[in-house]
């Protein structure tokens, strides 16, 4: 029998020197392979005498299975160090940057940001929003409104105008967004509540004012419209778009043709270092003009002065946007400088919504 | 409009502070806009007794004084005026105060070996005056340890006003105060104005020449004539009244109309009448006429303008100014007083035509308030009799002072109606009767007579709103608003909707939004198909913003300059906004438009190790496909030609996008090299505009499900075709074709691989198409297959006189 211990030491040796894969199954092939030793040795088993050929047999299986159970495990140390290999020299640097996508790289302008934010703020509280030409009539613009024929508003100097066509009006571009809400109180039954954000115009170019400048109205009609809803509906903006848990707002008698009561709002600030913090502190900013609907407007545009009645306001778009997120000129918001729109805009899946947050 | 403290205080009697007056003034209405208080700045100076002043020891001109100040020990100062002596009262401040006049704060030092604990000060270091002779020399009652600027009265805060322009009656002094007064601020002290009396009839005779409706425009003219004045310097009160609003006091009878202008509200004028000759005329000036006026200027006047003229021509710009020709100095002996009424129209037109800007038009504009022409002139015939002497003339008085009789039905529910405040009757008539108002009546409707100062009252919301701002709009009780009882409905629009989509979408896609200019200049406008007259701008701001853009790629294209110029030449920038047509109100549309430019591609901008490509019409090509599709525009209609192309585009890159030839909805493209330049842009820049009015929504259905999703059961089988084609022939037509074979057979049809180059002619280009057949009902054979693939093949060259590939 030290035949067989002297085979299976000398093939395990071998197995246990097998460096590759190949080298493996080389010694199968010597070991278990058709002309192999192990072969050769079961070979022997047909010339012996039944009780010789049951033990021998039997150790002659027993190194078989023992030695193809090296090779086996042999086999798979080999086949995870080539595996190891071939990883390690699949190794990528995975330091060197990617490009930038286009979710990272593009941006919306705060005004339409902003827009957004209006919309999910007064959506909520069944508003509609209602918008019209920027090329405007006179009468829509000034006289339905209630300003007086020489109005200082209606000179060149103040308003855009175009030449006077054929059949002699002369058209201009709006001033506000107020002629969007006669357009809705002329087209529309109450109750209306409607928000006409959009784009204005006035001669005005230094370095707080633009030529070009965007605007939101607000006007509701119905038969119990008051200033204390007119207030409400002001301080719940507020808090809601500056996203704080409180505002103090202050209402000062002001004058507007187009509202009596007219009043123009502060809201309560701190400054400091440049930074304005709404909810706190002693200063008064400046936000926003506002009033019952005049009874001369609301007869212009079809309705009974008694038997409905109405708060309007407005506000500049460019200017909350400012307050809200520190941007200190208003030049630069028409001057499409992408260092300043990829500062100061918004990412394109920044959705302002109330069940999300208006903003991050 | 400015007044001082102690002005306010001579027609309100109050004991309100400074603070509660300024808050509510602007609780009502007079918003604050500044205080200024010279007082508080001269906090720090006290009245100081000099115990001893000794001369120094080391210096010849400075003494060593010993200065009781009224607080603690007595304090050691040298100082170097002359007149410092023992025994004096004057004005010290202790180190650490900052001396205005010297723009220094001051220490405690030690000045030629003599410690200093302190200053004493001259007029000029105070800034109340010129004198540096020496120090203040104050009489010997001042009282040691008092604030000086209090105890000489110059602490008189300066409050200015932001008047809107519907008050003519807060244009002056008393005014305010009775609006303060009627806020329960104080009494208003309203002795009434008495008349002067006049010794004999005006000389100088006066002519209103006005026919028709003219007549408006001076209403009524008073004048009186006071002889034999002393005109000089007027009184330091009024003086220091008028330097503290900003006026130069100028001499008794001019500053005596500038304070009645601001104390009442009530331009007045004054003539030397030794400088008027012949009767005084008030007409429409003559064209041609001009007038040298007070501020030194020569205006020229026109037919629209009213003057005062006498035999020599204007002498004065009526409501305005006056001239410089017969305005008092200090030689002037007989004075003409003027009182007029004009029309605050006139006046309005007048100013801004001339571009004067005068204390009397601001009134006279506003509508200044006609009871008051009369009692004006005789306060200042008062005023000038007190401050210069003379004997005045009776009042000759040309035309009539309006009666003004507005009378307004008063429900008094309607302050609960507009404002859901509650107020009593019996305050509701407190008020108005305070601010001037008649009240008759008792119960829900009163009758209300406004008064002659205040035009501006025409209605009862007016009322309403008189009685809200006294009693305070902060009192107006918050009123939360309804709400539906029921989950909100959408509020946008399908055109607002997809605004917003379209941004988000072109943002997604790396490009960055900018809001641009409405108008272009009249160049860029006809370049991009507009440039019509009427949308042309009458008073542009600038040539170059002159017309209302007819496309948004003119700003952009100017915006990606600007950028590059600073140095960032590679950008991606889109803009959704207005684009004019026409100016009719359905002539406005909203487009969507981008521009690439350098190596702002859509995969990424800038150079990069990767691969860095600038981008191209397919980088555009795909923003607005990807833009109409976030829109949910089904596209299967539209046809992308090139054909008729605008002249702005390369017409070998670009084409335009249409659902038929006459709806075209928009292009992409390569700008035309020409249309770049027009510009002042360079550089290759490819760019896309799409309009969103009008395009075409998906077919409304009667439930939200989709449609059932049929998946084939059986694999797809793919097969690859080369042509090799002339490079005149579409991509488009292949795909085309390929589609054609089997409408139902073929599934989809991409174009793998398009070559030209080494090993294909020259002029043709190779075009690999990969074809996906899904079979439906059973598998594919390979003879089916190959007489698929035939035909593909037959068709094809026949059609583009391809040859397929081997």
């Amino acid at each position: 029998m030290s035949d067989l211990s002297t085979l299976e030491s000398t093939l395990l040796a071998e197995i246990a020197a097998a460096s590759s894969e190949d080298a493996i199954e080389a010694v199968r092939v010597s070991a278990l392979g058709k002309k192999g030793s192990v072969s050769a040795l079961l070979s022997t088993l047909g010339a012996m005498a039944p009780d010789e050929r049951k033990a021998a047999g039997a150790a002659i299986n027993a190194l078989k299975d023992r030695v193809s159970e090296a090779l086996g495990a042999r086999k798979g140390v080999l086949k995870e160090a080539a595996l190891d290999q071939r990883l390690a020299a699949e190794r990528l640097d995975i330091t060197l940057p990617t490009r930038e996508s286009g979710i990272e790289a593009g941006r919306i302008h705060p005004i339409s940001q902003v827009m957004d934010e209006l919309t999910a703020i007064f959506a909520d509280l069944g508003f509609a929003i209602a918008e019209g030409p920027d090329v405007e009539s006179d009468d829509l613009n000034f006289t339905k409104l209630n300003f007086p024929p020489h109005h200082p508003a209606r000179e060149m100097h103040d308003t855009f105008f175009f030449a006077p066509n054929e059949a002699g009006e002369r058209k201009l571009l709006r001033t506000h967004t107020s002629p969007v809400q006669v357009r809705t109180m002329l087209a529309q039954k109450p109750p209306i509540r409607v928000i006409c954000p959009g784009r204005t115009y006035r001669c005005d170019s230094d370095q707080t004012h633009t030529p070009m400048f965007h605007q939101v109205e607000g006007l509701v009609i119905d038969k119990t419209a008051n200033l204390g809803q007119l207030k409400w509906v002001l301080e719940e903006f507020c808090k809601a778009f500056f996203e704080v848990p409180s505002v103090k707002m202050r209402f000062r008698p002001s004058f507007f043709p187009f509202t009596e009561p007219s009043m123009e709002v502060d809201i309560q600030c701190s400054r400091k270092g440049g930074e304005i913090r709404f909810g706190e502190g002693e200063d008064w900013l400046e936000i926003l003009g506002c009033g019952m609907v005049h009874a001369n407007v609301l007869r212009n545009c079809g309705l009974d002065p008694d038997a409905v009645q109405g708060y309007a306001w407005g506000m500049g778009i460019d200017r909350i946007a400012m307050l809200k997120y520190g941007m200190p000129d208003l030049r630069p918001f028409f001057e499409a400088d992408v260092r300043w729109l990829k500062h100061y805009g918004f990412r394109p899946l920044d959705l302002p919504t109330l069940a999300g947050g208006l903003s991050v | 409009m400015k007044f001082t403290l102690s002005w306010l205080k001579e027609h309100l009697e109050t004991d309100a502070s400074l603070d509660v007056i300024v808050e509510t003034l602007t609780r009502i209405g007079l918003e604050v806009e500044s205080v200024d208080d010279p007082g508080k700045k001269l906090a720090g100076f006290t009245i100081a007794y000099v115990i001893s002043a000794e001369q120094h020891p080391n210096a010849d001109r400075l003494r060593v004084c010993m200065v009781e100040t009224g607080a603690g020990a007595p304090v050691q100062v040298v100082c170097g005026a002359p007149n410092a002596r023992t025994g004096m009262k004057s004005v010290f401040s202790p180190p650490g105060t900052y001396i205005p006049g010297k723009d220094i704060t001051i220490g405690k030092g030690v000045i030629r070996g003599v410690e200093s604990s302190g200053m004493l000060c001259s007029g000029r270091e105070l800034e109340i005056s010129e004198d540096h002779d020496g120090i203040l020399d104050l009489p010997a009652d001042a009282p040691v340890g008092a604030i000086y600027a209090e105890w000489a009265k110059l602490s008189d805060p300066v409050i200015e006003i932001n008047l809107t322009p519907n008050r003519p009656d807060a244009t002056g002094v008393f005014g305010i105060a009775r609006d303060l007064a009627a806020a329960g601020l104080g009494k208003l002290k309203d002795a009434g104005i008495p008349a002067v009396k006049g010794d004999s009839a005006c000389t100088v005779p006066v002519k209103l020449d006005f026919t028709g409706d003219d007549r408006a425009l001076c209403p009524a003219f008073a004048l009186r004539l006071v002889r034999g004045v002393k005109n000089g310097p007027s009184p330091e009160w009024m003086q220091k009244r008028l330097r503290a609003i900003g006026l130069r006091p100028i001499n008794a009878l001019v500053d005596i109309t500038n304070y009645v202008t601001y104390d009442r509200g009530r331009p007045l004028h004054v003539f030397d009448a030794a400088k008027v000759h012949g009767p005084l005329v008030v007409r429409r000036a003559k064209e041609g006429e001009s007038l040298l006026a007070l501020d030194g200027k020569t205006y020229a006047l026109d037919t629209a303008m009213v003057v005062i003229a006498d035999n020599n021509g204007p002498e004065s710009i009526a409501g305005i100014m006056g001239g410089e020709v017969s305005g008092c100095d200090e030689n002037t002996v007989d004075v003409l007083i003027e009182s007029a009424l004009w029309s605050p129209l006139n006046i309005a037109q007048t100013g801004r035509k001339l571009g004067i800007s005068t204390d009397a038009r601001y009134r006279f504009e506003r509508g200044i308030d006609p009871a008051f022409t009369l009692p004006g002139i005789e306060l200042a015939t008062k005023l000038v009799t007190d401050l210069c002497g003379g004997t005045p003339s009776q009042v000759t008085l040309e035309g009539s002072v309006p009666e003004v009789e507005k009378i307004v039905d008063f429900p008094i529910s309607e302050v609960k109606r507009l404002t859901g405040l509650e107020v009593a009757q019996v305050e509701m008539k407190a008020i108005l009767n305070a601010l001037g108002f008649w009240v008759s009546g008792n119960g829900p409707m009163l009758k209300v007579a406004v008064p002659s100062w205040r035009p501006d009252i025409e209605g009862k919301a007016d009322l309403v709103e008189e009685i809200v701002r006294i009693v305070g709009v902060d009192s107006v009780p918050l009123v939360p608003i309804q709400r539906v009882d029921e989950v909100h409905k959408p509020v946008l629009t399908a055109l607002q909707q997809r605004t917003r989509i379209a941004r988000r979408a072109l943002a997604s896609r790396g490009l960055v939004e900018a809001v641009t200019w409405s108008f272009v200049s009249k160049k860029a406008a006809v370049l991009f198909g507009g440039g019509k007259p009427e949308l042309a701008l009458a008073n542009p701001i600038a040539s170059e913003l002159s017309d209302m853009r007819p496309s948004l790629m003119p700003g952009l294209v100017m915006a990606s300059q600007r950028n590059a110029d600073r140095g960032y030449a590679d950008v991606a920038l889109f803009e959704v906004g207005q684009v004019f047509k026409g100016d009719g109100e359905r002539d406005q549309r909203i487009a969507a438009a981008g521009l690439r430019r350098g190596l702002a591609a859509s995969e990424g901008t800038g150079r990069h190790w990767t691969g860095s490509s600038e981008a191209d019409v397919y980088d555009v090509k795909a923003d607005v496909l990807a833009t109409l599709a976030s829109m949910s525009v089904p596209t299967g209609g539209m046809q992308i030609v090139s054909t008729n192309l605008p002249e702005f585009l390369h017409p070998g890159r670009s084409a335009i996008l249409r659902f038929g030839p006459k709806d075209i909805i928009g292009w992409f493209g390569e700008l035309h090299p020409r249309a770049v330049d027009a510009l002042g842009a360079e550089g290759r820049i490819v760019a896309f505009e799409v309009v969103l009015d009008g395009l075409p929504s998906p077919k409304k259905k009667a439930t939200k499900a989709k449609a059932k999703l049929d998946l084939a059961e059986l694999q797809p089988v793919s097969r690859d075709f080369a042509f090799v084609v002339d490079q005149k022939v579409e991509a488009e037509t292949l795909l085309r074709l390929a589609r054609g074979i089997d409408k139902t057979l073929v599934q989809d049809v991409t174009i793998f691989d398009v070559y030209a180059g080494k090993g294909v002619e020259p002029g043709k280009v190779s075009i690999g198409l990969a074809v996906t057949l899904q079979p439906r009902e059973k598998t594919l054979t390979d003879t089916e297959i190959e007489a698929f693939s035939g035909k593909l093949v037959s068709e094809v060259t026949a059609k583009t006189g391809a040859v397929l590939r081997g």
